[in-house]
This record gives structure tokens, sequence and C-alpha cells, in this order.
């Protein structure tokens, strides 16, 4: 191994890996960042990028590789330790206590002390002092809860100024915020990179990298892809780099008759996550909603799936307007919806695969009344057989494997014809042949003349999937693309649009 | 990854447990067996053992009787705790309902000439409301059941000292005080509609969707919720259930005392949640049921009619109780993956 260190100053990684299981979630990636310069981290949904600043942050062990700081080895065992070391990672979700005031975040942990008691005198002023200098204009006496997204990002900031990092990581501090505050981050940046600190700047906006990175890397599937050494890097060469691959397999359904309309949304909004979302979705049509994380996405099909209330708008199902604040309502005007996270909100694991099934069907299942195990067995056994579930259904359904859970959860929505069916996230974390069978059952389900959603962070399987996509950002529509004219970089390039 | 492992371990435990061939295989399919009895059926195998060979007069028929006369009030409360448990909430008024609904009901009976009828009912109305208002408060108002029903238990308990300015009131009437007495087949009538109220629930919790639907809301309620389950309502009914159980456990309560005081109750909070717990039922909800809930109440009573035998110090008998708890828990525990 190579112990001599690449260079005297500057924070390097070498090969770093990490696998989770037989997952490689990191596979060997390099980068170097010297004092004073900015390194922009660029890569699309589960790329590595948040895995690589964890471990720099000290936040995850590495698998494997090596790191130095200013020329001496580097290994933080802690958030801690990379602190103490110089290093400071930005989080992406805020991580303040809504309880404590402003100069107490800040303070946390190491809290100033005099004669044994906390001294609140020197603590605010040092508060003020920082927060000043950093442009923020807020009382650190006064409670974080109730502050703005934005003034809870500076103050994030503020609290990593504090410890006088030489390094500093910014996972997506843009991401929550709109334009003009999103403006005083970069100059935070600006201010930092001129005092000669080295930062690792990740965001989805490329247009912000652009004028700030002196450097850009680009990871994808756990790979470091490229490496753009000078500025100003092109957007199109961004977007080629992220998405770059080839597509191996198409699954498309027949094309839509286009003549029924199986759901009108429009002018959908909700306060705080989405407005004006307008789409139709005809019967045997897949409709993939494509976007980054946070773009809205699954907050949109909450709504129309009755999960979340929806604060304006119409939905039409099959030209008939319907209005419901339940996922039961939904469910009784044809929607229903697959959600995300199969072991948070889709499954009770600890129940068996059977039970899961029938569960939102036991009242229209009984007779009389009365459900008996027989009939719950029934319809779990004639599901197992529909959809090849491989596993024993009277087992909790955590026994089971990711892609045969991911297979009892749509079983589960598929006892009954929903008019239309909505999917989000509807392989994640599953394997290939699973993946394959979950395509064919959504392909099948269109060709049969149901209207089908699929929400995904995959570009590819949107792509693949759909018939046309509708591409979102920052909680906003910004195009609908039909499947022949969209390319990845066109999805891309308007999600990543503001 | 965990996924896989617990996949192959099951299945390596399920080859053990059919191949039972050689001599390790025979002893092995035996320990499976026996690990499919439920742990709290044991424990209560070993102390009525125990208790057998401690005391001549343990078993025997007229004890056996008094064992299950003495639980039928805390059996019948420990029913809707146990339906509040599984849905993963908590309801610390119910010895307050007791105590409210029974002083409402002899209030009514002996200072407004009430026929007595009607004043239970009234009582058992009572029962219910709180039981609405607990629901209400933990559902729509988003208290946690802890805070919501240690008010309304709170607010009970002064409102049955409230009624008689803290008086008992006795004299019940003679026909309602035999129901204490009568014997069915030879068993008391009140253990008989314990019973009843167990095989009801039980049929509800396995054969009703709704009954069902609190093991859903228990593990999640979210995924209970976007199943299109009317999980609040669900919610509302159990605490109702809780309310109306423990009024029932009052009017038992009176019939053997043949009097309302209006501290009545209030003592048995905490032994009804032992009962579910010892049960098997997890405060985290989700899980717990009436066999596990009856197995548990009678460890509780043989528990306290044998060390009464033995004349076991009654101070002594509420840390016995607390070890039995704790090794109850501890035994139930799944073995982690």
């Amino acid at each position: 191994m190579d112990t001599t260190a690449p260079a005297p100053t500057g924070l390097h990684a070498s090969g770093l890996k990490k696998s989770y299981g037989a997952i490689e979630v990191l596979k060997s990636v390099d980068l170097s960042l010297a004092p004073g310069r900015v390194v922009g981290l660029i890569g699309e949904n589960g790329a590595g990028k948040s895995t690589f600043n964890a471990i720099i942050a000290g936040v995850v062990a590495p698998s494997g590789g090596q790191m130095w700081l200013d020329g001496a080895p580097y290994s933080p065992q802690s958030p801690a330790d990379a602190i103490n070391s110089g290093v400071a990672l930005i989080h992406q979700e805020i991580r303040l206590l809504p309880g404590l005031s402003v100069a107490e975040n800040l303070f946390l942990g190491r809290l100033p002390m005099k004669a044994g008691r906390v001294d609140r005198a020197r603590m605010e002023q040092e508060a003020r002092a920082v927060l000043e200098t950093l442009g923020a204009h807020v009382d650190p006496r006064r409670p974080v809860g109730g502050l703005t997204m934005a003034v809870q990002q500076e103050i994030e900031i503020a609290k990593a100024v504090l410890r006088k990092p030489r390094y500093v990581i910014f996972d997506e501090p843009t991401a929550a915020l709109g334009e003009a505050e999103a403006e005083n981050i970069i100059d935070q940046v600006l201010r930092m990179k001129a005092a000669g600190t080295g930062v690792i700047y990740v965001s989805h906006r490329l247009d912000e990298v652009q004028r700030l990175c002196d450097e850009v890397v680009c990871l994808r599937d756990g790979n470091r892809v490229t490496h753009w050494a000078t500025r100003p890097v092109a957007k199109d060469a961004m977007i080629n780099a992220m998405v770059g691959r080839a597509f191996t397999f198409e699954h498309h359904a027949p094309a839509p008759s286009r003549d029924k309309v199986a759901l009108e949304v429009e002018g959908a909004g909700r306060a705080g996550a989405f407005r004006d979302i307008s789409f139709t979705l005809h019967e045997g049509e897949i409709l993939g909603i494509a976007g980054l994380v946070g773009a809205g996405r699954t907050d949109v099909v909450r709504a129309i799936a009755g999960a979340d209330r929806l604060d304006t708008g119409t939905i039409r199902v099959a030209g008939q307007a319907v209005q419901f604040r339940s996922p039961r309502g939904a469910m009784d005007a044809g929607i229903f919806m697959v959600p995300e996270d199969r072991k948070g909100l889709g499954l009770n694991l600890d129940r068996s695969a059977a039970e899961n099934i029938t569960l939102p069907w036991e009242k229209k299942l009984a007779r009389f009344g009365q459900i008996t195990g027989r009939t719950v067995n029934a319809v779990a056994e004639r599901q197992r057989q529909r959809f090849d579930i491989r596993g024993r259904l009277g087992l909790p359904v955590s026994s089971m494997s990711g892609g045969n859970q991911q297979k009892v959860l749509l079983a589960k929505w598929l006892v009954e014809e929903p008019k239309v069916f909505i999917v989000d996230e509807p392989t994640r974390g599953v394997d290939v042949g699973a993946k394959m069978a979950i395509y064919q059952i959504l392909r099948d389900l269109a060709a049969g003349g149901m209207g089908v959603i699929v929400v995904s962070s995959e570009l590819e399987e949107v792509l693949g999937l759909s018939h046309r996509i509708l591409v979102m950002s920052e909680g906003q529509a910004r195009g609908v693309l039909p499947r022949d004219k969209a390319s990845p970089k066109d999805v891309m390039a308007l999600a990543v649009s503001a | 990854m965990s996924e896989v492992n617990s996949n192959l371990h099951g299945a390596d435990r399920h080859v053990r447990a059919t191949t039972p061939g050689a001599q390790g295989g025979l002893a092995d399919g035996a320990l499976a067996i026996l690990r499919r009895v439920p742990g709290p059926l044991i424990g209560l195998i070993l102390v009525f053992v125990a208790f057998s060979y401690l005391s001549p007069y343990f078993l025997t028929y007229r004890n056996m009787i008094n064992i299950f006369s003495q639980v039928s009030e805390i059996g019948i409360m420990a029913v809707g705790a146990a339906l509040v448990i599984i849905i993963g909430g908590i309801d610390l008024s119910v010895g307050a309902v007791v105590a409210l609904s029974l002083m409402v009901n002899a209030w009514l009976y002996r200072d407004f000439g009430v026929p007595f009828v009607l004043s239970s009912l009234i009582g058992l109305g009572v029962g219910a409301l709180v039981g609405l208002i607990n629901g209400v408060l933990s559902t729509y108002g988003r208290i946690q059941p802890f805070v919501a029903t240690l008010a309304t238990m709170s607010a009970c308990s002064g409102l049955a000292l409230f009624v008689t300015n803290g008086g008992p009131v006795t004299g019940f009437p003679d026909w309602f005080t035999a129901f204490a007495s009568t014997r069915i087949l030879g068993l008391p009538l009140e253990s008989l509609l314990m019973v009843a109220i167990y095989l009801a629930v039980a049929y509800w919790l396995t054969f009703r969707p709704t009954g069902r639907a609190l093991y859903a809301i228990g593990g999640s309620e979210e995924v209970a919720r976007l199943s299109g389950i009317d999980t609040r309502r669900v919610k509302v009914l159990v605490y109702i259930l809780a309310g109306l159980l423990a009024a029932v456990a009052a009017l038992v309560l009176g019939a053997r005392l043949d009097s309302a005081h209006p501290t009545a109750g209030a003592s048995d909070l905490l032994s009804v949640i032992a009962v579910v717990v010892i049960g098997g039922a997890s405060l985290a909800g989700g899980n717990g049921g009436m066999m596990g809930t009856f197995i548990g109440l009678l460890i509780i009573g043989v528990l306290r009619n044998g060390m009464a035998l033995l004349n076991v110090s009654p101070n002594l008998q509420p840390v016995v109780i607390g070890i039995a708890i704790i090794i109850a828990v501890m035994l139930d525990r799944k073995p982690a993956n």
C-alpha cells in the first residue's frame, strides 16, 4: 500500500470504496481538493455522492481506499473526529434542534463555560458575531423552531464555520431553497473559498456548479466517470456524463388508443410541496413522472391517491370529478397507489404475506361480515400464481427477498382492478430478474386498458416504460415529453431546470 | 442482506425440525414443538405446579373457583386494555372509569331514585363516553394516548369523588347483588361473563375485518391508512370499547361488594397492564391477543391467590408481580436476527 501523501496540502481521497453486503455503492473513487478551491460533485440519484461525503466526514467507514489530509494519513472514526481534523459536512437535511435557541444550536456539545455554568453572554456574543459575518439576520436568543428553511440552512453553515474547518462539504445546500436564498448560500461558499477553505460542493443545480466550481467530478453508479479540471464546464457535458449509459432493453406497452381519458388532473397544488400540476392520463397509457429527489413527484401522487390533502385543483377519473380526503376515498374512486418504501409504507413486515395482500380488501372479501383464514389464503394463493411470488405466503413477509416483497406489494394492490394505478419507485432495491418481471406486470396492466403512473428516480426505468414523461423540479411540472422525443439528456435538462 | 440471512436461517430450522431421524434430531424436534408453546403458558404451568406443592389448599375445586371469581373484574378490564395496546396505544383511565361509572350508577339510583336497570345503563354509557373522549383526543386531537388518558384518568377520579362528596354508596338491589353468588354449572356468573367476553373479542380479532385491522394499525398506522383502513375511526372504536368494558367490570365489582367506593378500581390499572404485558403483548403495538391476555390474567390470579395462601405479606406481593413481569417479557423476547 502506498503510504506517501500525494501532496503536502489538501484533502486527497484515493480508491475509496464502500459496499453494503454484496452491493457496491462506491467503487474506487479518487478526488483531490486543494485549499481555496471549490470542487463540484455531480451525479444522478444513487450515484454515490452522499456515501462519498459521508466517508470524508467520518459518518461511515470506507470498505477500502486511502485518504490524506494536508500530507498526513486521514481516517476519521466519527464525525467529531473529522471536525477536529478540520473537515466539516453541511448536511442536506437540516439537523437543528427546534427547541433550543440559535446560539445553543451553534455551540451544541461545546457550550462556553464560566465557573461551572454556561457563559450565556459570551455564547450569544460569539453567535451574533459569526451570524453577522455570514449576513444572517437572526437573534441568537430565539429558538430555532419557526425559522424559515433558508435561515436554518444559514445557521447550519454558521455552525460549521464556528469550528473553523479547513475543508467543507456542502451536500445540496440549496435543494430546498428558492433562487434568492440560494444566492446567499453561494456568497457564503465564495467567502469561504476566498478565506482559503477547500470546498466540495454537491448540487443538482448545474448553473450553480458552473458558476462556483473550479473543478467538477461526476459520479455514476459508484464510479468516477469524468473529471473537468478547468472552468467553465459546459452544462451539456455535465448532463451527458450524469446520464450517459447505454439502454439495453425496451419495455414499452402497446401505444394507447388515446380516445378515453382515465385521469385528468388540473391545477393541482399543495402548499410547500408542489403547485400547478396538470396532466391527463389515457386508458392503456403509462405516464412516467421523472425528477430528482425532492422535486415533489411523490407529493403529487400521494395527493392524487388521497394520502395527503390537496389544497387546490381538480381530479377527474374517467370524466367524473372526484373528491376524497383519504386513501379509502381514492380507492373507491378507482385510484390505487403502491407507495414508495415498501418497508415503511407498503407492507407490515411482521405479518404474513397473505395477510398483507388481503389487508385493503377484507371488508369486501368478508361473507356475512366474517373473514376466515381460508379466504385470505385463497386470495393470496391466486395472487401468488398471477405474479409468480416465490416464498411461503404464511411466513412474515420480512422473510422474503426484496423482489418478492415488491411483488407482494403489487399483488396487494391488484386484488381488485383500479382505473388508475400509481406505482412509486416500483423497483427500488430489487434484483434485475424481479425488475423485469415487475416491468412486464405494469406493461400488461396498461395493455389491458388501465391507466398507469410510474414515479421513478431511475431514468432508464421511466424512459423504458413510459409512453409519456412528466418531468418535475422544485414542485413544478417542467414539461411533458412523448417517448419518441425523450432522450435521457432532455429529461435531465428539465429535471435540473429552475 | 438481512432478508437473505433470515431466509436461510428459517430454512435451516425448518429442515432440522422435520427430520427427526437421529437421536439429536428427536431432541430438536421436541424442542421445536416446545418452542411453539406460548411462553406465558409455560409460566402459568410453572407457577401452578409450584403452588400445588407449596400449599395443600391450592389445588382444590373451591380454590380454583375462587381464583376465577377473583380475577373477573380485572380480567374484563384487561380485554379493553389489550385492544388498546394492540393498536399501539395505552389507556391509563380504565381504573378511574371503573370508579366513575360505578359511582354515577349508585348515585343516580340512591339519590334520584332512578330505576337500577336504567342507572346501570347510564353507568355503562359513562364508560363508553370517557372512551370516546380518549379516542377523539388521541386521534383527531393528536394528543399522545398516554397524555390524553392520563388527563381523563385524573378527571374521572375527581368526578367519582365529587358526585357524593367522597362518600361511598351502599345498598344495591338484592336481585343485583345476588348475581355475585349465582353459579351456573358450578361456575360463578361473573367468570362466565368474563369468558364470554374473551371469546367474543377473540372472534372479533380473528374473523371480523375491523377487529383484524387492529393488528394492521398497531403494526404500522400509515401502512393501514394507505391500505384504505379508516384508522382514526377504528382507534376511536377501540377506546370506546375499553371504556365500556371498564364500566362492565364496575358492575361486576358493585355486585360483589354491594357498594360503590369512589376509589374503587384505582389500584387495578397496573394489574391490568401487567396482565396484558405478561400475556405477550408489546406496548409498541401490533401483537398480543385474547389467548395470551387470558393466560396473563391467570398467572396474576394464581400468583396473588397462592401468595395469600402461603401468608406472603401483602406488601411483598407487588414485588413478586414485578419480577413476574420482567421474567415474562424477557422470556417472550424474540431472538434477534
